[in-house]
């Protein structure tokens, strides 16, 4: 369910390195939680963003979430087809429901996130709280 | 009630206060009335005050003739609740009228979608221009010096404690309209919204056009704001603007010592996820049925708290369901031959008040209301001798505009007969 491959925040969001850049989308845990996506804003390619920065929104029919931004970077590519098929990001969060690429400003902050074996631990404990 | 607290006078009852707070003797008022001696007593001050009077005073809030069926639907107990309904199972006939009241605002604004409404026309504003700053991500205000003066206070009031750079665009002392090359000198790409009036606080209808024009091409959205509802049933919208802000109480209320007024908001239906306040959607219920919900309110505040679009969540739905009622009963062609009406009776009226000498300050089309410099003699005497012969007279522009001291705003609309407005004239008289 959650690529070994991938880093997770405590915000739910995932983000994939490779090489010198990244992608960033919300997790399996995040869309589930959220419902029926039916909206998503993104960024402006070009945004220099800061690591937990907010950096767009998820809209659900129950609710709106602000998204936050992993590690710092600037966003060299927002996944243009989410504005007319939302939905992917429920039905692949972590593949064709990618929201935003960045280039990586600090790779070492990569290292401080979660990986999917903390992130699985992080939610369950969170869903006992 | 006293038997019920084992209590035995009502000195009983406030004995736990310290003697030194309590009034040891009988209020200073009169003694009390009847029902029927409270409402004569009522109906003696309000003859005292405005009553048989004819007014030519506009400046943001009109007379208008309110239909009776207004308050003999608007009061129907199916209507009793003025607050926005959660509950669309059991609130179909309200939704309806909210979601034909966004229908025909769009309609007469030229534009895609209007809201269920907001408090009044002048918090309209600031939520347009916040709005307008959401979606361009800039933060500077252009605003006319002609909106109206107490809505650009309003403005002010939120602009200041969020830090919004503004700058004022001048009019031209010939048109009355903007001053085009100020606004043009002072666009620039921190420039969010630029925000002009029209009809103006001057009455003149202003470069709209123009105006989204240069916005646009700074990349810039054009607010365009009203304060008469009854232009929009003649003037062409500006399509070309971006959020319609303006003020309803010419179709919903007396002015009645200021309020409750209703304001709207209206745009495009590419900005609709930046709109503040309620929304009436169009939809089918679980059999197929044509339905009507409140929708998008994931974006309001008693769902995303701090970072709501607006701190409104509500509507002004009495006074927008009055509203709702007035346009459906004037219709399309109503509303038009009000307005034309109105546009007839403001003409005539400058017309008989130039007979005396005096000059109209401003040479741009003007609809129902007009700025005037007596001649030979000066406002406050013009009202004085108005007041005398029970007329309300006009708006001395000194109180806001000092460059226009001496110069009075005048109204006519459909209320106005002929022997008032030609009394009124001869009050210009040097």
């Amino acid at each position: 369910m959650y690529p070994n491959n991938y880093r997770y925040t405590k915000e739910h969001e995932w983000i994939n390195v490779e090489g010198d850049t990244a992608t960033v989308g919300i997790t399996d845990h995040a869309q589930d939680q959220l419902g029926d996506v039916v909206f998503v804003e993104l960024p402006k390619v070009g945004v220099a963003l800061q690591a937990m920065q907010s950096f767009g929104t998820v809209e659900s029919v129950k609710a709106v979430s602000d998204i936050y931004a992993p590690v710092s970077g600037e966003v060299t590519a927002v996944n243009e087809a989410l504005a007319d098929t939302p939905e992917q990001i429920n039905e692949d969060p972590h593949g064709k429901g990618w929201l935003i690429r960045v280039k990586l400003a600090d790779k070492k902050q990569v290292e401080s996130l979660m990986t999917a074996e903390q992130y699985q631990e992080y939610v369950a404990a969170e869903k006992e709280s | 009630m006293l038997a019920a607290l084992g209590m035995a006078s009502v000195d009983e009852l406030f004995s736990h206060l310290p003697p030194d707070v309590r009034l040891n003797r009988p209020l200073d008022i009169p003694a009390g009335l009847s029902e029927y001696e409270i409402i004569d007593y009522f109906r003696g001050l309000g003859d005292q005050a405005a009553n048989g009077y004819a007014s030519f005073l506009g400046a943001g809030v009109y007379r208008h003739y309110r239909p009776v069926v207004i308050d003999a639907l608007a009061t129907r107990g199916e209507f009793l609740t003025s607050y926005t309904p959660y509950q669309a199972e059991i609130s179909q006939g309200v939704l309806t009228t909210i979601f034909e009241f966004q229908t025909m605002i769009a309609q007469l604004t030229g534009m895609e979608l209007a809201n269920a409404s907001m408090y009044d026309g002048s918090t309209a504003v600031p939520e347009a221009a916040m709005m307008a700053i959401r979606i361009t991500g800039r933060d500077k205000l252009l605003v006319a010096r002609s909106l109206h003066p107490e809505y650009r206070e309003v403005l002010d009031t939120y602009r200041r404690h969020q830090d919004i750079p503004t700058d004022t665009i001048g009019f031209d002392r010939r048109s009355g309209q903007i001053d085009l090359a100020d606004l043009e000198a002072k666009l620039n790409s921190d420039v969010a919204a630029v925000i002009v009036q029209s009809p103006n606080f001057f009455g003149v209808v202003d470069s709209t056009r123009q105006a989204a024009e240069l916005a646009h091409r700074h990349g810039a959205l054009l607010v365009v704001v009203f304060t008469e509802a009854v232009s929009l049933g003649l003037l062409e919208p500006t399509y070309e603007a971006d959020i319609v802000a303006g003020e309803l109480q010419s179709f919903a209320h007396p002015p009645s010592y200021g309020g409750p007024f209703v304001g709207v908001l209206a745009t495009k239906q590419k900005y609709i996820r930046q709109i503040p306040g309620r929304l009436v959607g169009e939809t089918v219920d679980t059999e197929g049925n044509r339905a009507f919900c409140l929708t998008l309110a994931t974006r309001e505040q008693h769902i995303r708290r701090a970072k709501a679009t607006s701190n409104i969540c509500t509507n002004q739905a009495l006074i927008a369901l009055m509203a709702t009622i007035y346009m459906c009963v004037f219709g399309k062609q109503g509303l038009r031959e009000l307005a034309e009406q109105n546009l007839a009776k403001a003409h005539y009226l400058a017309a008989q008040i130039e007979k005396q000498g005096a000059k109209l300050a401003f040479q741009g089309p003007y609809f129902n209301e007009f700025v005037v410099a007596p001649n030979g003699t000066s406002a406050a005497v013009v009202n004085e001798r108005a007041l005398a012969d029970k007329i309300i007279g006009g708006l001395d522009l000194g109180r806001f505009y000092p460059e226009l001291k001496g110069h009075m705003l005048v109204c006519a609309t459909e209320m106005n007969r002929r022997d008032e407005m030609d009394r009124f004239a001869r009050a210009f008289a040097p």
